[in-house]
């Protein structure tokens, strides 16, 4: 172990975890939208809402993230229609397709946590809420969603930790993230061992990090 | 459709060929999660502090951190471990590792990690009679694991080693920075050379997509078959 190697290039990995952390948090946040959104439309009575969910987590969770990072970023400005919408203003860029591959990725892993959670909810529950007289929208932002969130906060917080590790993919579309910071300091120095010893620290870190609050937000939520 | 032609004129027999070394890497793989997993494994459940840290250590290091960071850190640092042993024994030359078995070994690593936490909880959750039962039958400790333990530890295990392989599969994809011409390594060189990337990476996505559906399939078969008695 050298020190003074690991002092050196320290601040900038310590500079490119800042992107890696942004990137995590606006693929969460934008994620559980998406999550929510489709959890919902899985519970739908309607045929066609059911299966556009159904096939959504079905596809973007039997697919490597790789390749959906790829086919939105290098895919998707071969269309020509998209070329020449608006759209493209965020999609050549690398950093907004790289949230959106993420946030649809995320998405569809949430919206199978929010669906089991949102199916485990007792049905008393919700026949209570609908007796003392509480609307469809009441019922579900004040009895259902709290009670699934609670439900799904451990399976969430699993998902929340695969998704810190999934931004490393940012590194292949160009991206300076931690990782890509990582590769660019191994391959001019050739000295894996103690990046990777400096790195993986940074992300065990952040994965205790998220650990923690997460079984903090459990023991306060949680039944008991 | 021309594209995927089977011979010189389209890429349909390479994306054959890269589906088998997605294949097989994924296969050597999750083989070398087992052998790791069955060590660690073993290491968590011991009543041995010091075995039970470094099981610890284990899973938590390959679980926490990205996959491509181990992928890089086997690349680079791979044949240069390997070199610094064959120094020891008098070896001075260049030695370069396979692509394959690198990709295979910081898979198979990660692999390991998940497949330790699952073989350790289907083992704590057999019934502790089984144990008892078999230390009063005066079994030794040996047999009884093998015979006993093991058996009934898979059959419980199989819906979680069936999720392990899927992540497996998925993470041979990341493989492809180091060369290796597995499918996503494949479509990325047709890609490139026909300009045509959403295809060739949409139809990555669908050959990943039958190949996760198969797995699912045949699991679901095992699993049936797994659970006859009970």
């Amino acid at each position: 172990m050298d020190l003074e190697f690991i002092s050196e290039h320290f601040p900038r990995l310590l500079k490119a975890t800042k992107l890696t952390i942004e990137l995590t948090l606006l693929s969460l946040f934008f994620g559980v939208f998406v999550g929510v959104f489709f959890a919902i439309l899985r519970t739908s009575k309607i045929k066609i809402l059911f299966f556009i969910s159904y096939y959504y987590s079905y596809i973007f969770r039997g697919t490597p993230l790789l390749v959906q990072i790829f086919i939105i970023y290098f895919g998707l400005g071969q269309v020509e229609w998209i070329r020449e919408s608006f759209l493209w203003i965020f999609l050549k860029e690398p950093y907004s397709c790289a949230i959106l591959a993420f946030t649809l990725n995320t998405g569809a892993y949430s919206s199978e946590i929010f669906r089991s959670a949102f199916e485990t909810i007792n049905k008393g529950v919700v026949e209570a809420a609908e007796s003392l007289g509480l609307n469809k929208i009441n019922t579900f932002f004040k009895i259902k969603l709290p009670i699934a969130i609670r439900q799904s906060l451990p399976a969430y917080g699993n998902e929340m930790i695969l998704m810190l590790k999934g931004t490393s993919l940012a590194s292949t579309v160009t991206l300076l993230d931690l990782t890509g910071v990582a590769k660019h300091i191994i391959s001019t120095t050739f000295r894996p061992v103690e990046v990777f010893i400096v790195a993986g620290s940074i992300y065990l870190l952040m994965t205790f990090i998220i650990h923690n609050v997460i079984k903090f937000l459990e023991k306060k939520y949680g039944y008991q | 459709m021309g594209l995927l032609a089977y011979g010189d004129t389209g890429w349909g027999d390479e994306l054959f060929f890269a589906t088998l070394m997605t294949i097989a890497v994924a296969a050597a793989a999750i083989f070398i999660g087992f052998f790791l997993a069955a060590i660690f494994a073993s290491f968590k459940l011991s009543k041995n502090k010091i075995l039970n840290l470094i099981g610890s250590f284990y899973t938590t290091v390959f679980r926490g951190v990205p996959e491509l960071l181990v992928i890089y850190l086997f690349f680079f640092g791979g044949s240069g471990a390997i070199m610094y042993v064959a120094k020891i024994f008098g070896y001075d030359g260049y030695i370069e590792i396979n692509a394959f078995l690198t990709g295979a070994f910081s898979i198979g690593i990660i692999s390991g990690a998940y497949s330790t936490e699952v073989f350790r909880g289907a083992v704590q959750s057999i019934n502790k009679g089984q144990f008892e039962a078999s230390e009063v039958l005066g079994f030794k400790k040996k047999i009884y694991y093998y015979k006993v333990i093991i058996p009934q530890m898979l059959r419980l295990a199989l819906p979680n080693i069936s999720n392990v392989w899927q992540i497996t599969l998925k993470d041979t994809s990341l493989i492809s920075v180091t060369g290796l011409v597995e499918i996503m390594r494949m479509s990325y060189i047709a890609a490139g050379s026909t300009r045509d990337p959403l295809f060739f990476y949409s139809f990555a996505a669908v050959l990943y997509l039958f190949l996760t559906f198969l797995s699912m399939k045949l699991f679901n078969k095992l699993e049936q078959h797994y659970s006859k008695g009970y």
